[in-house]
């Protein structure tokens, strides 16, 4: 069904910490591996080996430069996946119904038996979270590893998602963000947690953390070190008196 | 947007045909039997054509029905309704005139609402996209319908509606356009907040996540030159309406001006479309260093 | 798994190392697992070498042929094997197998990758960064990153930079680029490259001067208080003074006495001098602050030349003692120290240091290790709390380590061990005459103190039949031909030229790979391996092991699938060939062999009597470190998950070197055989041996052109000096510094034939930092002609901010030659992609003497890769990046088309 809900009992999503992300990419590959086993139709490659390979990836990493006007420039990796949207517009737009949000966690997902493959819902998405696969013809999201999450079949401190698990990092975090109380809604408390493109009016679930304030090092540092002599004889000397006190 | 030319072609001969089919609704021209048979295969043709094409994009045109079941929600599954509506409608309507030559006024009327409805709600898939500037504006859905009533109207022979609708699309069609050219700047969607890293200083894309391409790539980014797109803008403008308004004013409406008319009408369109697509950039790609 | 098939790879939460998380490498495992670019049987030359033309051969036959080459060489000189294995983890069993043979001509990659890394840490510390040791993440409060990129512990590396941002904790990255860790990193310093040791002296200088320095530290557990003759007349000038045992003199600060370093309860004095006959001995500690004291230092002098200015200097220089002593803290822990006192607490520093490639991959990268050494020294901040910890089997000083071996006679196995640490003249590996025993000339006069042998200059020594020529080369692990090599056009043409009677020159080629590389198309033989879910592995503590700080770990891999191949694993191979040979080490008494394959090797072999490769479940499966060979080890580790951890108690996880209980578990586990305390060398008197050979003194003398440049730069306390090729070519013509890093999410050559990894790295521009940028006026799409005193490359260029200014780089061995790993001839790795080492030369520009040094460090021969200094030049955009190479035929046909990976289950 393509209405929204209008409130879901939770709110699960992720929280990525951009001054934590090393931009390595292993979220991409396990999120890949992970969802080309399990939900729906494995995320195909095309030309793999040729002139111009094309895949579907759930989950992409893009690096940004951000030149301060005082400090030196600033590279900031930045994961991208669906943002499990409270106002999704990819939801409303399905023609079908295979795109939908669901009550109980907010879960934003897509019934491939149901899709069309029109892809007007990845029109919607203003953050590229959705590829038509070029194999299955049906359209791939983030699925938030549901499938992981509530999978009895895995040991419980495994349930959260692929991208999750497998982050060296530790930059991206699993949680209820409909709970204040949630570990990961003190985080984007604390750390002042944003969204991505608020004016869209998408209202996502997932939070990003903004990067630390950097290189303010020169203005935050102590006074800067007093010399205790000024040459080698007279340091030969400190030596020895400092010798006696230790 | 990627201007897939089966999208173009088809809208455009679409638009003309649920236009047309607009004014065979209302009676104008009143035709029946060989008439009628002549005019409504001609608007069912590029209405039909129009929507079968656009099912040929579709990943699982098999399940195209589903398409039908959330017109509650969707724009796209209210055009399917709208559309089956107004075919059945007036083809029965057009049934009745070919076989019958009785013209049932309500049902041609109604037949003629669903037609516009159809135009309307195809204007409105992207007319809801805030992640398209270009088309978030309620002037795609004048500029969808003026045009669709004046290529209608000139396949109809409805020789002074199609002069005055020349004259709303075209002003429509410019104001869209100039508008179009600052809606992306004025959506407040920049770089700094797609990646909210606006308040550190100018953010720039670095590194796309792949060095190949992608189906986001493929689908939504699309650069055209500026000087192509002029070069464009001013062959839709001159073929599209300029040259058909001045026919009709030098040459009358006779039918072989109207068609010519119609038919550089058509072109004009068909070069208006590939711009609506190609113009139209998304905010994905930001995300690509793209705009 | 999903029947018998590999569907899904995910990290094991319980794994010493990895805890859980995995690379995009790991996680992209299937894909290179099912890749078609595997080789799939043996094969043997046919066409003209380098063509790519081969025959497939069953195994009985490729072993033949190999054991048909390699017998009469056996018999006659076996130094005619050049056997150098590349990234071999084995390096344990496949040196095992080279001694047996008898070849002194044995190494694996480590000459190339970070040998400075590795024996700067050793002689100075006896431990170093690599994956070697590693921050106490749990209590670092400041991290300091020189030059790393991604390294091999990687993952640690990333779980620790997470913990310590989590804690609040700070991070400065020191790197000319700044992405990955640097990217994260509060404090970016974008340092001009080759200029680290600079810049670390001028914070050394800083520290010195305010008495930011952990004196008590540097008294017990440091040679700065170890006594130097000071007599530039004696023969001894400079060496330490010893007693008869041949132990380091210190004078204790509470008698005046002369006393043995390790005396029971001496505190030795940093200050206090002796004159011993007229000599003068004075402290280490003098020396020091005699030369780091002075102006030459000072962050004035070097800001320029760093590219750092002179109050950030300071500014980082105050941050470091602000955390290193303002922010100390004690452990609570008892312990007991070499001298026999006990220590309530452990002193805690929380700032710590990594480093990899970035510094030791340049010309001067031994004595800047060196120099980063002696920071973390100063500030007390080596095996305490918070600091830079040791991973078993480090600690362990340079005493402990084996010396290099070359004494060769034919027929019977090498003297010794191939590789080790040089103390002095005495171990280098020369013939009678005075040149170099080994091919690639470590352990020469060259590069004394080459520890991991010299892999990048065995092709040119061997085309140039200098020091001697050699029969056969047999390769394992490296891609020789192009990424893993400089100069690669001139090595391609080494590989093929053909002497006046149309032999090759280099007669003999025999390669081992997995893959269809750009290397297999050279050989002569090729013996295809399995990939590493088909096979035996072992990650052994005689090798590079797992360990982590407070824990010995090895593990295993066992071959999870069938090799769907005519494949066979190289080590087993190594075993079936050794055993055609009846190689020594390999055969019982009886003639029988001793091992089948190397799954037997890994479970039987001793190679002290209750030591073998795997330390875990010996015995009857309850002794670890020591104990029998027990059968069933292998089914053990398989069992515990593929690894064996022991843990390290808390009284010994700190003080490692110098602490009782740590020393006595650590001959328990059989890292050593008694315990081997010592103190760190900031004065490593090894190089001191080496400078006085070179003044003149000793048996051993340096030929006359070698000993300005053994006087310069084998100094015992570090040093800079700018990087060689810096030195040789002019500024004006060659103003760029060049530079490649590794990506995280692509693994050298091999990740290309990954159909997930390609998509992501699957064509490298070349970074320009905007004033270069602007200069030039490039735009978004062009390219441009790099150029070095070398040769010249057409490539792709795209502009980056965050950059130092006098640098371009390029992510490392994305470029690919047409042909190889089963890629369309079409690919962008091949049309797009490039590499830098068709501009790097092994050998530097002649000098004004016509003389061309080896690019490499003067002392371990580590390869100079980063010193490249290029110019650039706009141009317009050409059909494909150049040089273009003819394509080579692949061995194994193209990879399809499509790919939907569903192991249906
Ligand atoms: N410009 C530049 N060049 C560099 C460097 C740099 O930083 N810049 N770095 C240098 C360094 S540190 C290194 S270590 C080298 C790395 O370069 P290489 O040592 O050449 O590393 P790889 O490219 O991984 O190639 C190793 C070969 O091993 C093969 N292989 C992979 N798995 C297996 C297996 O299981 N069995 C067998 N038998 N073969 C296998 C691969 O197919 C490949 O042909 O590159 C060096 N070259
Ligand atoms: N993903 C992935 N991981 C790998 C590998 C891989 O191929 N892929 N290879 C493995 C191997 S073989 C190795 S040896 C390790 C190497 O791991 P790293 O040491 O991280 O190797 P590089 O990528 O060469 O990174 C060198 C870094 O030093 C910087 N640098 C260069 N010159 C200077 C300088 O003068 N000063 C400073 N401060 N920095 C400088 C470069 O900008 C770069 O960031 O990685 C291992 N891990
Ligand atoms: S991120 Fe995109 S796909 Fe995901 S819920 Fe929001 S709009 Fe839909
Ligand atoms: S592509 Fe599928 S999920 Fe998306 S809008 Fe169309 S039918 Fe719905
Ligand atoms: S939550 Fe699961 S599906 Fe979503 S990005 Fe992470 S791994 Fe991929
Ligand atoms: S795995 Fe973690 S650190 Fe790596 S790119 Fe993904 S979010 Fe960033
Ligand atoms: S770093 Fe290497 S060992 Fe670790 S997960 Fe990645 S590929 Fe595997
Ligand atoms: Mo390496």
């Amino acid at each position: 069904m393509t209405l929204l809900p209008e409130t879901t009992d939770k709110k699960l999503g992720l929280v990525i910490d951009l001054d934590t992300c090393v931009g390595c990419h292993a979220c991409v590959i396990s999120c890949k591996g992970w969802n080309t086993e399990n939900y729906g139709a494995p995320l195909s490659d095309q030309d793999a080996y040729g002139a111009e390979p094309v895949g579907t990836f759930l989950n992409r990493v893009h690096s940004f430069e951000v030149t301060p006007d005082e400090t030196p420039a600033q590279l900031i990796h930045f994961p991208k996946s669906c943002l499990h949207c409270e106002d999704a517009p990819c939801v409303t737009v399905c023609p079908t119904g295979a795109s939908y949000k669901r009550v109980e966690d907010g879960i934003v997902l897509v019934n491939e038996d149901h899709c069309i493959g029109c892809g007007l819902c990845a029109w919607a998405c203003p953050y590229g979270a959705r590829e038509m696969d070029g194999e299955a013809k049906v359209m791939k999201k983030c699925t938030l590893c549901v499938d992981r999450i509530y999978n009895e079949n895995l040991p419980e401190e495994d349930r959260v998602p692929s991208c999750v698990r497998t982050c060296p990092a530790g930059a991206r975090h699993f949680g209820d963000l409909g709970d204040p109380s949630s570990a990961v809604s003190v985080l984007v408390e604390e750390r002042g947690g944003m969204d991505l493109m608020p004016e869209q009016g998408t209202k996502p679930v997932n939070k990003y953390l903004p990067p630390r304030l950097k290189d303010d090092i020169s203005t935050a540092a102590p006074q800067p070190l007093a010399p205790v002599a000024a040459e080698a004889k007279g340091f030969v000397g400190w030596l020895d008196k400092m010798l006696d006190t230790v | 947007m990627h201007p897939a030319p089966s999208v173009i072609v088809f809208t455009t001969l679409s638009g003309l045909g649920f236009g047309l089919l607009f004014w065979l609704g209302i009676g104008l021209p009143a035709v029946s039997y060989l008439g009628a048979l002549l005019y409504f295969a001609l608007a069912f043709a590029l209405a039909v054509g129009g929507l079968l094409a656009s099912t040929f994009h579709l990943g699982h045109p098999e399940r195209a029905w589903r398409a039908f079941t959330q017109w509650r929600s969707s724009w796209l599954s209210r055009e399917g309704v709208c559309a089956v509506a107004a075919l059945l409608v007036l083809g029965l309507h057009a049934f009745l005139l070919v076989f019958f030559g009785k013209s049932i006024a309500v049902l041609g009327f109604v037949g003629a609402a669903l037609a516009l409805g159809t135009v309307f709600t195809t204007a409105m898939i992207y007319t809801q996209l805030k992640t398209v500037p270009r088309w978030n504006t309620p002037i795609t859905p004048v500029l969808f319908l003026s045009l669709s009533l004046a290529g209608g109207a000139l396949l109809a022979g409805q020789g002074w509606a199609a002069l005055v609708l020349l004259l709303i699309a075209g002003v429509t069609q410019i104001f869209w356009w100039l508008r179009g050219d600052r809606a992306f700047s004025d959506s407040g969607t920049d770089l700094a907040s797609a990646t909210g890293l606006g308040s550190i200083g100018t953010v720039r894309s670095f590194e796309p996540p792949h060095t190949g391409t992608n189906y986001l790539l493929r689908e939504f980014v699309h650069e055209v030159g500026r000087k192509h797109a002029q070069k464009l803008r001013v062959i839709a403008g001159v073929a599209g309406f300029a040259m058909p308004a001045v026919l009709l004013v030098l040459f009358g409406f006779g039918w072989f001006a109207m068609a010519l008319a119609a038919l550089l009408h058509a072109g004009g369109v068909a070069a208006s479309r590939w711009l609506f697509f190609a113009e139209a950039e998304h905010v994905v790609g930001l995300y690509y260093g793209k705009r | 798994m999903k029947d018998g098939k590999v569907a899904y790879i995910e990290g094991n939460r319980d794994h010493p190392v990895n805890q859980g998380v995995l690379c995009a490498k790991g996680s992209a495992g299937i894909m290179q697992h099912n890749a078609p670019s595997r080789l799939r049987k043996p094969l043997k030359r046919v066409g003209e070498r380098g063509s790519g033309e081969f025959q497939e051969i069953e195994w009985d036959e490729a072993l033949q042929i190999a054991c048909d080459w390699l017998e009469p060489i056996r018999a006659e000189d076996p130094s005619k094997l050049a056997f150098f294995t590349g990234r071999d983890q084995s390096q344990s069993f496949t040196s095992f197998w080279a001694q047996n043979f008898g070849t002194p001509n044995y190494a694996a990659h480590g000459g190339f990758c970070s040998v400075n890394m590795a024996a700067a840490g050793i002689y100075t510390m006896g431990g170093a960064f690599w994956e070697f040791g590693q921050p106490d993440w749990e209590r670092t409060k400041l991290f300091m990153l020189f030059g790393v990129a991604e390294d091999h512990d990687s993952n640690p590396i990333k779980m620790g930079i997470g913990k310590l941002k989590a804690a609040g904790g700070k991070i400065i990255g020191v790197n000319p680029i700044r992405t990955g860790y640097n990217a994260v990193a509060d404090e970016w310093v974008g340092i001009t490259p080759g200029t680290d040791g600079l810049f670390i002296l001028a914070l050394v200088h800083e520290l010195l001067k305010a008495g930011k320095i952990d004196l008590d530290y540097l008294a017990r557990y440091t040679n700065c208080p170890v006594l130097v003759n000071r007599d530039p007349a004696s023969s001894e000038y400079g060496l330490l003074m010893r007693n008869g045992e041949g132990k380091p003199l210190v004078i204790d600060h509470k008698t005046g006495e002369l006393a043995a370093f390790d005396a029971k309860g001496v505190r030795p004095s940093l200050s206090m001098t002796l004159e011993v006959d007229g000599i003068t001995h004075v402290p280490v500690m003098h020396l020091l602050a005699e030369r780091y004291l002075s102006e030459d230092y000072a962050p004035e002098a070097v800001a320029e030349r760093c590219g750092v200015s002179a109050d950030r200097i300071r500014a980082i220089a105050a941050e470091l003692a602000r955390v290193a002593f303002d922010e100390a803290f004690e452990l609570p822990i008892a312990w007991t120290d070499f001298r026999g006192e006990e220590h309530a607490t452990m002193q805690g520093r929380p700032v710590s240091f990594h480093s990899m490639r970035g510094i030791s991959a340049h010309s001067n990268g031994f004595q800047t290790c060196r120099a980063l050494h002696l920071l973390q020294i100063l500030l007390g901040s080596v095996e305490v709390p918070g600091g830079f910890r040791f991973k078993p089997p480090y600690p362990k000083p340079v005493s402990v380590h084996p010396k290099p071996h070359c004494k060769v006679t034919p027929g019977k196995p090498l003297d010794g061990p191939h590789l080790g640490f040089v103390e002095g003249p005495e171990w280098l590996c020369l013939k009678d005459d005075g040149t170099p025993a080994r091919i690639d000339k470590a352990f020469s006069w060259e590069n004394p103190m080459s520890s991991h042998g010299m892999m990048h200059m065995v092709i040119s020594n061997a085309y140039a039949g200098d020091p001697y020529k050699i029969d056969t080369l047999f390769l394992y692990m490296a891609n020789m031909s192009w990424n893993s090599s400089m100069n690669t056009a001139g090595t391609m043409k080494m590989l093929t030229d053909k002497d006046e009677n149309g032999d090759y020159v280099i007669p003999k080629i025999i390669y081992s790979d997995a893959y269809s590389s750009e290397m297999v198309a050279y050989a002569d033989l090729v013996l295809p391996d399995t990939t590493y879910l088909e096979r035996h592995d072992c990650i052994s503590l005689l090798d590079r092991p797992i360990c982590e700080a407070d824990a010995a770990a090895d593990a295993i891999r066992w071959p999870v699938v069938e090799p769907d191949r005519d494949v066979r694993g190289f080590q087993t191979v190594l075993v079936q060939l050794a055993n055609k040979m009846g190689l020594p080490g390999f055969t019982n008494e009886d003639g029988s062999a001793k091992y089948e394959d190397y799954a037997d090797y890994i479970t039987n072999h001793e190679r002290k009597p209750g030591i073998g490769p795997l330390a875990g479940f010996r015995g009857n499966g309850e002794s670890h470190g020591r104990g029998d060979v027990n059968p069933n080890q292998i089914d053990r580790y398989i069992e515990n998950g593929g690894f064996f951890v022991s843990h390290i108690a808390d009284e010994a996880a700190f003080m490692k070197p110098w602490n009782a209980t740590y020393q006595d578990w650590a001959v328990k586990m059989g890292l050593y055989d008694s315990p081997q305390p010592y103190i760190f060398d900031v004065y490593v008197e090894t190089m001191r041996k080496f400078q006085l050979a070179a003044e003149g003194y000793g048996e051993r003398q340096p030929p006359d052109h070698l000993r300005a440049r053994i006087k310069e730069h084998l100094d015992p306390l570090p040093i800079w000096y700018p990087p060689f090729e810096e030195g040789l070519v002019e500024e004006d013509d060659f103003p760029l510094h060049a530079l490649t890093q590794r990506p995280m999410a692509m693994y050298h050559s091999w990740g290309t034939q990954n159909a997930w990894l390609r998509q992501i790295h699957g064509r490298n521009p070349l970074y320009v930092p905007t004033d270069i940028w602007e200069e030039h006026r490039f735009q978004t799409g062009d390219w441009a002609k790099l150029s070095s005193a070398h040769g010249a490359i057409t490539i792709p260029v795209a502009h980056m901010a965050a950059l130092n200014p006098k640098t371009v780089w390029t992510w490392n061995a994305i470029g690919k030659r047409k042909g190889a790993w089963a890629l369309d001839d079409d690919a962008p790795e091949a049309t797009e992609g490039f590499l830098l080492n068709h501009l790097i030369h092994e050998l530097l520009p002649a000098k004004g003497d016509g003389m061309r040094w080896a690019n490499s460090d003067p002392i371990t021969g580590q390869a100079a890769w980063f010193d490249l200094r290029v110019r650039i030049e706009r141009v317009s955009a050409p059909q494909e990046a150049a040089p273009v190479f003819p394509p080579i035929k692949s061995p194994v046909g193209q990879g399809p088309a499509d790919l939907a990976w569903k192991v249906k289950s």
